[in-house]
């Protein structure tokens, strides 16, 4: 077994495997993964330059704390199967994470090539071996079934926070029922990420695979709604809040509610939950849009720009800062200027224009400059005088951000609400204010990553098992 | 899945579904809906829950049939299921003892405002029910109705039953009441409401209204139900659906309610049911 201590040793091999893509102008077309994922031989290829650290740095920054250097070495020596079992020791979701993590600043970041460049594609390689695992058609289920312990929790959404939760629980022997407001589990990862860049067989077959597990999904569920949490605490023994973030924001300026105004949630959900962009094979109605102006810098707001780029519009990425300042993965960028969005920096949306009959035709914008670096070096944008212009779009995307889902906050008394509407939650643990009540992932925390939601699922699995093992002992 | 016990035609066009759906009927209240689907995939629909038992857990929507998702439930029969009914969503209509209250409702309003009206009277309420209609024949759910109000006004435009004409008869309805109105609350089509709330907008009584958006979750996430009332943005699933229709900006809310008119066309055209059953 090699070891790794600095200085490195020169075996190090900067050169990492690149991973095949659909070309940008045929994939700008469809809606088809945009990535093909690693052959078995690049999988080992990719799998071989890595050191099997004594010290790992990349298990440290993945926040489900993946066995990352055992699982390589796994792939190093072909046994694929032993491999994704470790993964799914310590993450449900392979196949997704592997897919949306920014990995750059987990996992691929605490590696100890990550100083010199060329750190490994963990990210890749966990997603090699869980689409091989589908790919096999089993699942490594080879968990042995824990013995039951008689105790009840529900989860509340099921995001990949609910998931991580109902995972770990199930594995532990109580019984899990996730109740999911939407018709389909999945959260985010099917009503907003597209599936370009994560299809949604591939979150079905993670959701069957809990199912398999044992855990309950009762979709349509609206808790707070259909049956508060309350209500709820009477027949469960614990309680996951994981609801996510909800409620849309909009600039405060003026036309946002002209047809063609959409927020990002509406037009993804519309997109991918509703499969719009089969209509009309499917009902849900969509707009042929010409020219459509994203607003915003996120992964959201390339989400949408990619998205209306494929239903043939002319998409433009609306950005008040420059590029550096994106918000968004390097890699999505990079992906979306391929394709040919359009991206408009340093300009800042004044209003949203419409016709008589209420339709959008325009979205008045200033340009900026940056100024003067302020206290902490950051150099902010500021309007340049007389710079205003109108950008002719018929349809206005906002992926500015949202606030988190009102539903649960507003139902369930003797739960503490922070200042944006977040659920107040124990960093460690996800413990609210509220005894047998636990909360973690963007409900908390506000819009974050998958991979976050799912670490803040994993504490509060862990807190939920003391809890329910004291219980026990009564 | 959600089984549906019932289907039938109440009046032209408007049908009665009865879903079995226990966790929403013992939580439903009156002025709240749900959101169906005819089928996996399809398009997601809010209808106003119009009666449920909750100890038989059932609830009753009474729907028109207007477009291709009311088309599908208007073919179901009893023993056939639907994927989803959410629900209940929105916040239930203010109730209270407010004295003599007038009761609107058209098209599947007529439904929607029944169960209003039956907690209304049940707290010693004046109720006065009004329902509009194009001919008589388009009545339903009279008998429930009756039961429930002290009186009962028909506005046929046809005048084929009680008074000829439109909503607009409010005006001088409200002032022929012995014992003044103390609020009015008005269930339908945007128009009828707009309308509604024109007429009682003078008299100064308050008004209040179910706003009929197009939605998809219902949960607050999309934003796509959003309105103005009283000059600021408001989501008609969280905040509403009832607002007070003399700050409603109505304009807006139809050109938004009229979005996708060209679209569901195409899918009239496109998804004619296969099979008549
Ligand atoms: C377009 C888009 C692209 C993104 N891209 C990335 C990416 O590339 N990489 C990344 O790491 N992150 C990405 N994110 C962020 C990431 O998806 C979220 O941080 C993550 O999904 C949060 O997980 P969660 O479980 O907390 O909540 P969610 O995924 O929001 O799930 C919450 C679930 O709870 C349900 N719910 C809400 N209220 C109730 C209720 N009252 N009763 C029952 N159920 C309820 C909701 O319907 C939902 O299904 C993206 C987000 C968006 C919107
Ligand atoms: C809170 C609320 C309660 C309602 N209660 C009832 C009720 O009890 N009975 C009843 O008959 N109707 C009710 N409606 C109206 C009902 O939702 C629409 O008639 C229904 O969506 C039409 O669907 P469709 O597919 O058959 O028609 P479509 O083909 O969709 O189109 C017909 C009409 O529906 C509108 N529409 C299109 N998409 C949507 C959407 N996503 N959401 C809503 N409307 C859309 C269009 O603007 C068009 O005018 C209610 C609406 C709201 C907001
Ligand atoms: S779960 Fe995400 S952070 Fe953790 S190893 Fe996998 S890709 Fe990296
Ligand atoms: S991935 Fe990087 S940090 Fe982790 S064991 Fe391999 S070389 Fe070391
Ligand atoms: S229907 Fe989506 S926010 Fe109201």
């Amino acid at each position: 077994m090699e070891n790794s201590t600095s200085p490195a040793p020169k075996k190090m091999n900067l050169q990492r495997v690149e991973m095949s893509k659909q070309k940008p102008e045929v994939r700008r077309q469809n809606f088809d993964e945009v990535a093909f994922g690693y052959t078995p031989e690049e999988a080992m290829a990719e799998a071989s330059r890595c050191l099997d650290c004594k010290k790992p740095g990349c298990v440290g920054n993945c926040p489900v704390e993946v066995n990352i250097p055992d699982f390589i070495r796994c792939i190093k020596a072909g046994d694929f199967a032993e491999g994704i079992r470790i993964i799914r020791q310590k993450n449900c979701l392979p196949a997704v994470t592997g897919r949306v993590c920014p990995q750059e600043e987990q996992c691929e970041g605490g590696c100890v090539f990550a100083k010199r460049g060329g750190q490994i594609a963990i990210g890749r390689l966990e997603r090699f071996l869980a689409d091989w695992e589908a790919s096999q058609g089993i699942n490594t289920g080879s968990i042995k079934k824990p013995r039951p312990t008689g105790r009840k929790v529900a989860v509340i959404g099921g995001g990949p926070a609910g998931l991580t939760v109902a995972g770990d629980l199930i594995q532990l022997g109580h019984q899990v029922t996730v109740y999911e407001a939407l018709h389909k589990v999945g959260g985010v990862l099917v009503y907003g990420i597209p599936e370009f860049r994560l299809p949604k067989r591939i979150v079905r077959r993670e959701v069957d695979y809990l199912t398999s597990l044992g855990v309950e999904m009762v979709t349509s569920y609206v808790v707070g709604k259909t049956r508060t949490v309350d209500s709820l605490l009477e027949e469960y023994d614990a309680i996951f809040v994981g609801s996510g973030a909800g409620l849309p924001w909009f600039m405060e300026i003026p036309g946002n509610n002209l047809n063609g105004v959409y927020s990002a949630n509406e037009y993804l959900t519309r997109m991918n939950l509703m499969k719009g962009y089969t209509f009309p094979s499917v009902q849900t109605p969509i707009k042929q849009h010409h020219r459509v102006a994203v607003i915003g810098g996120g992964n959201v707001a390339m989400d949408c720009a990619r998205t209306a780029l494929r239903l043939g519009a002319e998409a433009h990425i609306v950005y008040r800062r420059s590029r550096q300042e994106l918000p968004a993965r390097l890699e999505e960028v990079e992906n979306a200027e391929e394709e040919g969005v359009i991206f408009d920096f340093l300009t800042l949306p004044l209003a949203c224009l419409g016709n008589e009959n209420s339709w959008v035709t325009g979205l008045s914008c200033q340009k900026m400059e940056l100024g003067e670096p302020d206290a902490s070096g950051r150099r902010s944008p500021v309007a340049i005088p007389g710079s205003e212009f109108v950008m002719p779009v018929d349809a206005i995307i906002y992926a500015i951000g949202n606030s988190p889902n009102p539903l649960i906050p507003s139902t369930t008394p003797g739960l503490a609400i922070g200042r944006k509407g977040n659920i107040e939650a124990e960093e460690a643990t996800g413990k609210t204010s509220k005894a047998r009540v636990w909360a973690g992932g963007d409900v908390v925390t506000g819009a974050a990553t998958v991979i976050l939601a799912m670490g803040a699922g994993r504490k509060a699995a862990r807190a939920i098992h003391r809890y329910l093992q004291t219980l026990e002992e009564e | 899945m959600i089984p549906v016990l019932e289907r039938t035609m109440v009046a032209p066009n408007i049908h009665n579904l009865r879903l079995q759906a226990p966790d929403v009927a013992r939580s439903a209240k009156p002025g709240q809906f749900v959101i169906l689907q005819a089928e996996e995939d399809g398009e997601r629909i809010p209808l106003t829950i119009s009666d449920w038992d909750a100890e038989k857990g059932d609830i009753t929507v009474v729907f028109m049939q207007v477009g291709a998702t009311t088309g599908k439930l208007a073919l179901l029969k009893a023993g056939d299921s639907i994927p989803t009914a959410a629900g209940p969503l929105g916040n239930p209509m203010e109730l209270g003892n407010f004295g003599t209250v007038i009761c609107v409702g058209g098209c599947y309003g007529i439904a929607s405002i029944y169960p209003i009206a039956r907690a209304l009277k049940e707290m010693n309420n004046r109720v006065i029910c009004v329902v509009e209609a194009r001919s008589s024949f388009l009545f339903y759910w009279q008998e429930k109705l009756r039961k429930t109000s002290d009186e009962m006004i028909f506005i046929t435009r046809d005048g084929s039953l009680g008074r000829r004409g439109h909503i607009n008869n409010l005006g001088s309805i409200i002032p022929s009441i012995k014992g003044g109105v103390d609020r009015v609350i008005i269930n339908g089509c945007n128009y009828v409401m707009m309308r509604g709330c024109e007429e009682t907008r003078p008299l100064g009584i308050k008004t209040i209204v179910s706003l009929n958006t197009l939605m998809i979750d219902g949960t607050g996430m999309c934003g796509v139900c959003r309105v103005t009332v009283n000059g600021s943005n408001k989501f008609a699933c969280v905040d509403g659906p009832h607002f007070d229709g003399h700050e409603v900006n109505w304009d807006e809310l139809s050109s938004r309610r009229q979005a996708y008119l060209r679209e569901e066309t195409v899918t009239l055209r496109t998804s004619a049911p296969e099979k008549e059953r």
